[in-house]
């Protein structure tokens, strides 16, 4: 195990009188693959923004990179290394997957404006360097020969893909994926896992992935967190969590 | 019948009756060769300034979903500002103030107004600009005055005659015209490269498509909205002096806006090229209407006949609300129900 790089402590969050988290309590590792599952409305996906910065939790404290962040917005957990995909596809549709995947360079983009627009001198070195680190995301994730189309006119699989890449093009310390594959077919799942494992294997980036689907996620991770409810009910390797009762019956119920 | 003729049928006929508006008066004979040139080039020219009009109303409404109702003022603002700056400096160093003056106001707006409404209806945000309308009309009376102000571009007045030997009596070409329409061509062209090749170009496409997607990979909304109220702000210049040397600045620049809505309409909220073409659509047909069918309508029903110019534009606009609601480049809303 590596060192701690997110440690989600005591975490409370509320919406008017909808408690969404309730002391929740986690740590994420290094090159770690970890999954937050649990059933619909379970709170995972208020997690997930609670980490990338578009909800502020009440209460609790969240350390990244052995910082404590106070308020943070999503352009500050960006700039810090977060980076994320999205449940319902959130892709600029109207630009080519190669302008997309670019898109997410834009941190690192630090020429000025000016030369930019004229595309002379560092404005066109810069382009170019950026240019061919996204041709290599796009090597990797197999999308060459949808480089130059409109994202929007993409299958569903292959747009999902365009996401990751767009989210991978940001170097991210830490990636975090919002079902990556809610409405997909075993192929295309089998696909999408073989990717997830790909990414942490070979940029050796961390992964907080959330799931509805418990099957595909024990295969890929390396611990898992269970929430029902806005509560954690379970924390550990795949292999435990599958066998704890608390997880069972938050899934298929429990008689009264 | 093609499948995309049986569905579009009535925007096919719609345009069709635009096309056979226009050639009619020539192929009947109505109007002489020349003539109609000039009503052609005179009806391309006040085109020309509505679609730039046009394209900054686009401009922000794709960038920020904000319809900009101050779009007028602001081209009276700027023109404003260049006509009265330009009296004590020349006209080029006015002109660079003038940016500034426009960037200064895009940077203000977002601070004061913008930010505190992000993710408001839609209708709060028109009022919002509506209310920054009536103040830039005020404000840039109470700074600049408001008696009507003239903007000298220094290129000659008188119109040029041209074709001699081809037509009848030629015709007349006022070489500001050209001028404005060349200025206004360059700039479209640099907007689209501006959007096309640079990466700030591809940001404000990104923030256009998906505001939640652009910030989660760290593209500031705020900065973003500042550059392009600030292009938005340059566009108003433009149209404001080419307006302005033609007519003079005053307060009706500010109404022109108006003008630019049947535009968008026509031409699709969220399109360049639409509200370029919409502009040069509107401008040809409502002169055409004026000057063709204003007569015929005097001749046959006895009426005045004046006045079509003003209504035109909105009666086509409302024909496209019908038919093509999502404009003839817009993108169109599918709602899953």
């Amino acid at each position: 195990m590596g060192d701690v790089l997110l440690n989600v402590e005591d975490v409370s969050l509320a919406f008017g009188g909808v408690r969404a988290l309730q002391q929740v309590s986690f740590n994420v590792y290094e090159h770690e693959i970890r999954a937050i599952i649990g059933p619909n409305g379970a709170g995972k996906s208020s997690m997930l923004n609670v980490i990338n910065g578009v909800y502020t939790p009440q209460h609790g404290r969240i350390t990244f990179r052995g910082q404590v962040r106070e308020n943070m917005d999503t352009h500050a957990a960006a700039a810090a290394g977060i980076s994320r995909t999205f449940q319902s596809l959130a892709l600029f549709k109207g630009m080519s997957v190669l302008d997309n995947i670019m898109a997410g360079r834009n941190l690192r983009m630090t020429t000025n404006l000016l030369l930019q627009a004229l595309h002379i001198g560092p404005a066109r070195a810069e382009e170019l360097r950026h240019r061919e680190f996204v041709e290599h995301i796009i090597d990797f994730l197999e999308i060459q020969p949808y480089r130059k189309m409109q994202v929007g006119r993409l299958p569903y699989g292959l747009q999902k893909r365009v996401d990751l890449g767009r989210a991978l093009a940001m170097e991210p310390q830490l990636l975090l994926l919002d079902e990556p594959m809610a409405g997909m077919n075993m192929e295309e799942k089998q696909d999408m896992s073989r990717f997830v494992l790909d990414v942490n294997e070979e940029f050796g980036t961390t992964i907080v992935l959330i799931e509805h689907d418990m099957g595909v996620v024990m295969d890929i991770s390396d611990r898992v967190v269970v929430l029902d409810y806005g509560k954690k009910i379970g924390d550990g390797e795949p292999d435990a969590v599958r066998s704890s009762q608390q997880v069972i019956d938050a899934y298929l119920g429990v008689a009264h | 019948m093609p499948a995309y003729l049986r569905r579009n049928w009535a925007v096919v006929a719609l345009i069709a009756v635009l096309v056979i508006g226009m050639v009619l008066p020539l192929a009947t004979g109505i109007s002489a060769p020349g003539f109609y040139l000039e009503v052609l080039l005179g009806g391309l020219m006040s085109g020309v300034l509505y679609s730039l009009v046009a394209l900054g109303l686009v401009l922000i409404f794709k960038a920020s979903g904000v319809f900009n109702f101050a779009q007028g003022a602001m081209v009276l603002f700027a023109a404003l500002s260049v006509a009265r700056m330009s009296e004590v400096m020349p006209l080029p160093v006015a002109i660079v103030l003038g940016v500034l003056v426009m960037a200064a106001l895009a940077w203000l707006i977002e601070r004061l107004v913008l930010r505190h409404l992000v993710n408001q209806d839609a209708v709060v945000l028109l009022m919002a600009t509506l209310g920054v309308a009536f103040f830039l009309d005020g404000f840039g009376q109470t700074v600049w005055g408001s008696d009507i102000y003239q903007i000298n571009t220094g290129l000659p007045k008188t119109p040029m005659l041209v074709g001699e030997n081809l037509f009848q009596g030629g015709i007349l070409i006022n070489s500001e015209d050209l001028v404005a329409a060349a200025v206004a061509a360059l700039l479209v062209l640099a907007l689209a490269m501006f959007f096309q090749k640079t990466a700030t170009g591809r940001a404000l496409r990104a923030v256009a498509d998906d505001h939640q997607a652009a910030q989660s990979i760290g593209i500031p909304l705020n900065r973003i909205w500042v550059i392009v109220w600030t292009v938005a702000g340059i566009v108003a210049l433009v149209a404001g002096i080419i307006w302005g040397s033609k007519l003079g600045v005053q307060f009706s620049l500010s109404l022109i806006a108006l003008k630019a809505l049947p535009v968008v309409i026509l031409g699709g909220f969220t399109s360049v090229p639409g509200a370029i073409l919409g502009g040069l659509i509107i401008g040809v047909g409502e002169k055409f209407a004026e000057v063709f069918l204003g007569p015929i309508l005097v001749r046959q029903f006895d009426l005045a006949g004046g006045g079509i110019e003003n209504w035109f534009a909105y009666m086509l606009a409302l024909l496209f609300l019908l038919v093509r609601p999502e404009g003839l480049f817009g993108e169109k809303h599918i709602d899953r129900v």
